[in-house]
């Protein structure tokens, strides 16, 4: 009966408003190829600064208006998509899986393994992530998969550090000395008994971390070290709408609201089902 | 007389950062089919006898000599995966809390079923089946549907029936009980250590049951050890520990025990003359044995 938990996690407000951004999220970026009404990168100085549909001065079609090389932000908006969910999905599965593992190891064994994992978390920490960023990434070339691993390389003590606290927690019940005394190894202890009353969380984090590493992303791109200028990015086009702000307001704002709408609804997905994990387990 | 199925013999452990002794040269022996009381106070290394036979003892503990033996076998002479396997064919073990004993996120179905398919290496569906049957065994009505449920959806008496089953699953030859009635409510402690007896006479399964209440132990065990600070202080048939108790701390274990028609009695504190001779007892038996440690 696998609904009886599915019945449980009913969708609140919150759940089901940050739910249906993030599906028309990634079927904006999935399908950008498909739907852009312009290509993203065709260049017509021309048609340069225009506004946006509502605003005096508008051309047809172009409805979000274009930047200063005549390029159309609704196009540009759509396709940039692509970038930040791939780096939403890699980055954080990545951190999660590097985290979630040793958080795993260090909370079920404790002792000497736990203090080792706790002291490297406790380090890591202590850098400033966003400047530890830009450092791997310049170190690594800037490309997409760069900053994946960078952000992955970062983030993955937020996973190590709650992973480790629930397992720990865990490991008092009495479940587990019984699955001990069936003879279960350690191993398959931790992965069939304690992994499933751990996972709630790390689907929780995972959430809030997909929307971090949209940001990072962001900032990453907005300092361009990120993707070549030949892929639109949020970051790149408000570094670039940054500039024109008195003349043409849209090329900054509209990716400004992107990025705000998606890691909104990435932190209030996390917190929805946080909400409704809870009750459960506890 | 026939051999012991669970022999455990001299078995001394201890925390590894200080050396003190939480057992001292515990032996005891659980026949096939016979049920074994073990009684004693809080701390007095009771549960640290059920962890060292099924080799789970916490990291902190290590132990300093003696054996576990089931059907003649040394467990402390096997490697760590043999004696899982061993052991987890041969022995089970009801835990005290049956509120955390379950895993909150399986359903009652697989924590049963699993172990099956663990121990027996028994097809999925025959074990559902089993499952169902031994749920049935335990007098859950409606098996079907509670198998379908989480443990939190179950009270307290109901989880422990299921632990019961699963203890039962795999038909080991021994059970150890540790204290599984304490976390239950007096009505519901009766059907339970009921549901023990009538289970363990039908399968024969030897077990040994941990626990503080003598009255369970008059009612349900052939053969007790008293435990005082790690130490066997009195080992002899429930019978004749009930008729004539030799040990002092025997003594006041019953003494304490709260009686109805005798209410002045029941409350006394132990007197301070016994627990003094008790440190001493348990001072003698540390000053001989870390003198035949040093002859040794």
């Amino acid at each position: 009966m696998a609904e009886a938990r599915v019945i449980r996690v009913k969708a609140g407000p919150r759940l089901w408003l940050s739910g249906l951004w993030l599906t028309f999220f990634a079927l904006a970026a999935i399908f950008a190829p498909l739907i852009v009404p312009h290509d993203p990168l065709a260049q017509d100085l021309m048609l340069g600064k225009l506004p946006p549909a509502w605003v005096a001065g508008h051309e047809p079609g172009y409805l979000l208006g274009t930047d200063s090389l005549g390029r159309d932000v609704l196009s540009r908006l759509i396709s940039a998509a692509r970038p930040a969910l791939f780096v939403a999905i890699g980055a954080g599965l990545a951190a999660c899986i590097l985290g979630s593992v040793l958080g795993l190891i260090a909370g079920f064994f404790g002792g000497w393994t736990d203090r080792v994992i706790s002291r490297i978390v406790d380090i890591w920490m202590a850098f400033p992530p966003v400047l530890l960023s830009i450092l791997l990434v310049a170190f690594l070339n800037p490309s997409l998969q760069s900053v994946i691993i960078a952000i992955a390389i970062i983030d993955w003590t937020r996973f190590c550090r709650v992973v480790r606290a629930e397992t720990m927690q865990q490991r008092r019940m009495d479940y587990v000395e019984s699955a001990r005394a069936m003879g279960l190894s350690s191993i398959a202890t931790l992965a069939r008994e304690v992994l499933p009353n751990v996972l709630p969380a790390i689907i929780v984090l995972l959430s809030l971390e997909m929307g971090i590493a949209v940001i990072v992303e962001a900032i990453l791109s907005y300092v361009n070290l990120s993707v070549s200028t030949d892929q639109a990015t949020w970051g790149s086009m408000i570094a670039e709408g940054r500039g024109i702000i008195y003349q043409a307001w849209w090329v900054l704002v509209f990716p400004m609201i992107a990025l705000f709408l998606t890691v909104l609804a990435f932190s209030q997905f996390g917190e929805g089902l946080k909400e409704r994990f809870d009750p459960v387990l506890r | 007389m026939t051999e012991a199925y669970l022999d455990i013999r001299d078995l001394s452990v201890a925390l590894q950062h200080s050396g003190d002794r939480l057992l001292r040269r515990v032996s005891l022996a659980v026949r096939p089919g016979e049920v074994h009381a073990l009684v004693g106070e809080s701390g007095a290394g009771k549960s640290m006898i059920a962890r060292a036979v099924f080799g789970i003892l916490p990291k902190a503990v290590t132990i300093l000599e003696g054996q576990v033996t089931i059907e003649g076998a040394d467990l402390n002479g096997m490697s760590e995966a043999a004696r899982r396997l061993f052991i987890g064919k041969r022995a089970a073990f009801i835990p005290q809390d049956p509120l955390t004993a379950l895993n909150p996120s399986k359903r009652i179905a697989d924590q049963i079923s699993d172990r099956l398919i663990h121990i027996l290496g028994m097809p999925k569906a025959k074990a559902h089946e089993r499952a169902a049957a031994l749920l049935e065994e335990v007098k859950i009505a409606d098996p079907e549907r509670v198998m379908r449920l989480y443990p939190h959806e179950l009270s307290g008496g109901m989880r422990q029936r299921v632990l019961i089953a699963a203890a039962f699953a795999g038909e080991p030859r021994l059970i150890v009980a540790d204290e599984p009635t304490t976390a239950l409510d007096v009505t519901v402690q009766r059907q339970i250590l009921a549901l023990i007896a009538g289970m363990q006479a039908r399968h024969g399964t030897a077990l040994l049951f941990i626990t503080h209440n003598l009255g369970v132990v008059a009612k349900l065990c052939q053969t007790a050890s008293v435990l005082y600070a790690g130490k066997v202080v009195e080992q002899t048939s429930v019978r004749r520990l009930f008729a004539d108790p030799r040990h002092a701390y025997t003594r006041a274990l019953m003494a304490a025990t709260p009686r109805y028609d005798r209410p002045e009695e029941s409350l006394k504190p132990a007197s301070p003359e016994l627990m003094g001779e008790l440190a001493r007892e348990v001072a003698e038996t540390d000053a001989l044995w870390a003198k035949e440690r040093a002859h040794g």
